[in-house]
């Protein structure tokens, strides 16, 4: 498809980054979603109910009691063969917790929008990434987008490559930066989507005809099995997302891959960020190019399964690499870069620097010019820190 | 039909394991059954064994309303018949899944929730739960608990769901016949089935059904049903005989002294008191209560 045919097949709307991500939903023809309201999500839930009563949203919405009981309910209704959708954030998705090791243990191509936002307490309702990264081993793919549009395409992305390796897929936000945010987002019609994201018609399920059970007790052995699948099915999903975000570039004309190297190829020191932080990295990267400091970005867009190898051959070349965390595991640091430093290690580039820099936490705006100052800061040091830096008292 | 088979890993004697056979006998042929943790889960069958010919699914503690719901609105979406059957025990009843319980049962979502109530947690050694009657000796509660059972049927009530009911495996047809009424209804329907424990209990591994049958006509353990939450029905006229007769057999109440079995007699009475008011008044919208109004 030409260019100007993707274009003529997509229709732009000024959406919130929670109406995309909800346009997303839609488009994925979800038959089942449980939702539960909480800042700053709730746009997201309040679209979809609003789609589903205008009769465009057909799926069966449950609007539940609580996060956990939305999640236990996606599980189920995604093991009877139901394509399900849910959104959460914060407390709700830590609310979820033992929901989501189940999701993933039961092998269910759950979908799930998390808005990353601060977890009480104290209270706070801005941007961290502390609530989805502290998910991590719950064997949930997961996805940080940079913008709206982003988190539609991403959403269409996600059930493919999840209903594929069947595992769940998380798809991230961040609070108030991305979640409320107006831009222009492209959003495809349907017929484009139908082709890039048939029905989901698992070959297992719980099937009321068929006496087969799930999630019984297990021995050791069967349970120690179960895992080891699971890692190979996140094994799998890497190639799975790269062919996802081909395929889908060449319906729409916007292609995405796990990470994304932007002004790398020459560059002395890498930014490493996620999400919408990520479009502010590029902008220092532009302004320190122009001041003559060769500086470059890798973007994370896949957190798990991580593209280690990936990330690896991106940083090969620098001299220095600052990650950038807008969280922080406390005890330890930036998750992100902790992450990254063992990847590298593990694939035997442990000698490249990297910094780890806080940037950002409970929602504190990150603007380009303290970006560029993680620059100059890391090119100031021997590529040696005790422990993280934090970028807001640079 | 027997959809429940022999050999499961029940204790021997376990009234559960008869209730849950007798449950199964009586649901429709398209049940789709829901278990949480409890005794039940084993007695279904270690992967990849099954000791039951009705699929069902091993979710997680809190949940089964809400699995139920998932599990029924996905069929729905799908446009399959399915009969959605969460099989439950008190502790993921009364006290844990209680949340998700309330929450599906106020939007009316469409299953049979049976809860076997052998009061206490027992698939973890007898610990108390909030259905543990007063008094009862648990290795929570060593010294007799000294707080009442929750009174569950009022809080289900109070949903106004389309059906509730008492039931007791020791009488079986009157169980097999709920169930098939609420299996035939749709919507929340709700079974609070009385199940004596063997070792909990401390009662012999032949002595559950003769126990249950004394609590039953004891009016401890009252049969009755509830339609839309309002109108109550006795379902079987107990004998009255005295609460002692109940409790003597067995080791979980022992240490009672006199005074305290009065007291649980008075309780029973004051219960079974109120019941007998709500069965036979009139309420608001609805018809008189007894066989009249089964019309
Ligand atoms: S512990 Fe009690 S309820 Fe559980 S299987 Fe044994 S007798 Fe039945």
């Amino acid at each position: 498809m030409t260019p100007m045919q993707a274009a003529a097949r997509q229709r732009r709307m000024l959406l919130t980054g929670n109406h995309a991500a909800a346009y997303g939903a839609l488009l994925a023809k979800p038959q089942v979603i449980p939702v539960y309201p909480i800042t700053p999500q709730t746009p997201v839930l309040e679209k979809l109910l609003e789609l589903a009563e205008a009769g465009e949203l057909t799926g069966e919405m449950i609007t539940v009691e609580s996060e956990h009981s939305g999640m236990a309910a996606c599980i189920s209704a995604s093991l009877a063969g139901a394509r399900v959708f849910t959104a959460t954030a914060s407390q709700g998705i830590a609310l979820m917790h033992e929901m989501l090791h189940f999701a993933a243990g039961a092998r269910t191509p759950v979908v799930m929008v998390n808005v990353n936002r601060t977890l009480a307490s104290p209270w706070g309702f801005w941007a961290d990434q502390t609530d989805s990264l502290s998910q991590r081993d719950t064997g949930w793919m997961q996805f940080y987008c940079e913008s709206g549009q982003e988190a539609l395409d991403t959403v269409l992305q996600a059930y493919r490559v999840a209903e594929s390796v069947l595992l769940p897929a998380m798809v991230v936000i961040e609070a108030m930066y991305i979640s409320h945010t107006l831009e222009p987002v492209e959003v495809p019609e349907a017929a484009l989507v139908a082709g890039f994201l048939p029905p989901f018609e698992p070959t297992l399920r719980l099937d009321p005809g068929q006496p087969r059970s799930v999630g019984g007790v297990t021995t050791p052995a069967q349970w120690r099995q179960n895992r080891l699948a699971m890692q190979e099915a996140m094994t799998l999903a890497l190639g799975a997302v790269a062919e996802a975000g081909r395929l889908y570039g060449e319906l729409t004309g916007r292609a995405y891959g796990a990470t994304e190297s932007y002004r790398t190829e020459d560059a002395e020191v890498v930014l490493v960020a996620a999400g919408g932080m990520a479009g502010t990295a590029r902008e220092a990267v532009d302004r320190l190019r122009q001041a003559g400091i060769a500086a470059g970005l890798l973007r994370l867009r896949l957190f798990r399964p991580f593209p280690g190898a990936e990330i690896a051959e991106g940083l090969a070349g620098a001299a220095r690499v600052a990650v950038v965390d807008r969280n922080c595991s406390v005890g330890s640091g930036g998750i992100f870069c902790q992450e990254v430093r063992a990847a590298l290690s593990s694939l035997g580039q442990g000698a490249v620097p990297v910094l780890s820099y806080i940037a950002g936490l409970g929602g504190v705006n990150v603007p380009p010019e303290r970006m560029m100052r993680i620059v100059t800061d890391a090119l100031g040091r021997d590529g040696m820190s005790a422990g993280p830096i934090q970028a807001e008292e640079l | 039909m027997e959809r429940f088979l022999s050999g499961h890993s029940s204790c021997p004697g376990c009234a559960v394991a008869l209730a849950v056979r007798f449950v199964l006998r009586a649901v429709p042929d398209d049940a789709v059954v829901v278990v949480a943790p409890s005794c039940i889960g084993p007695m279904m069958g270690p992967v990849p064994l099954s000791s039951v010919t009705v699929p069902v699914f091993h979710t997680a503690f809190e949940t089964s309303a809400a699995a139920a719901s998932g599990l029924a609105r996905a069929y729905r979406a799908r446009g399959e018949q399915a009969t959605v059957v969460c099989l439950a025990g008190d502790g993921g009843t009364f006290d844990i899944g209680l949340q998700a319980l309330s929450g599906a049962a106020e939007r009316n979502e469409d299953f049979v929730y049976v809860c076997f109530d052998n009061e206490a947690y027992q698939n973890t050694g007898n610990q108390k739960s909030s259905a543990t009657p007063w008094g009862a000796r648990t290795a929570s509660t060593p010294g007799g608990k000294r707080t009442r059972k929750k009174e569950l049927m009022e809080i289900i009530a109070a949903h106004r769901i389309p059906f509730a009911a008492t039931a007791s495996p020791a009488h079986p047809e009157d169980l097999m016949g709920k169930v098939r009424r609420a299996g035939a209804l749709r919507g929340t329907r709700f079974l609070l089935v009385t199940c004596p424990c063997v070792p909990g209990w401390g009662i012999g591994d032949e002595a559950s059904l003769r126990i249950l049958r004394l609590g039953v006509e004891s009016r401890a353990v009252p049969l009755y049903e509830i339609e839309d939450g309002t109108r109550y029905r006795i379902t079987h006229e107990p004998a009255g005989i005295p609460v002692a007769e109940y409790l003597r057999p067995q080791a979980r109440f022992a240490h009672l002294a006199e005074a305290d079995i009065a007291a649980i007699q008075a309780e029973v009475d004051w219960r079974w008191e109120g019941l007998v008011e709500r069965a036979g008044r009139r309420v608001a919208g609805g018809a008189p209560i007894g066989e009249e109004s089964r019309a």
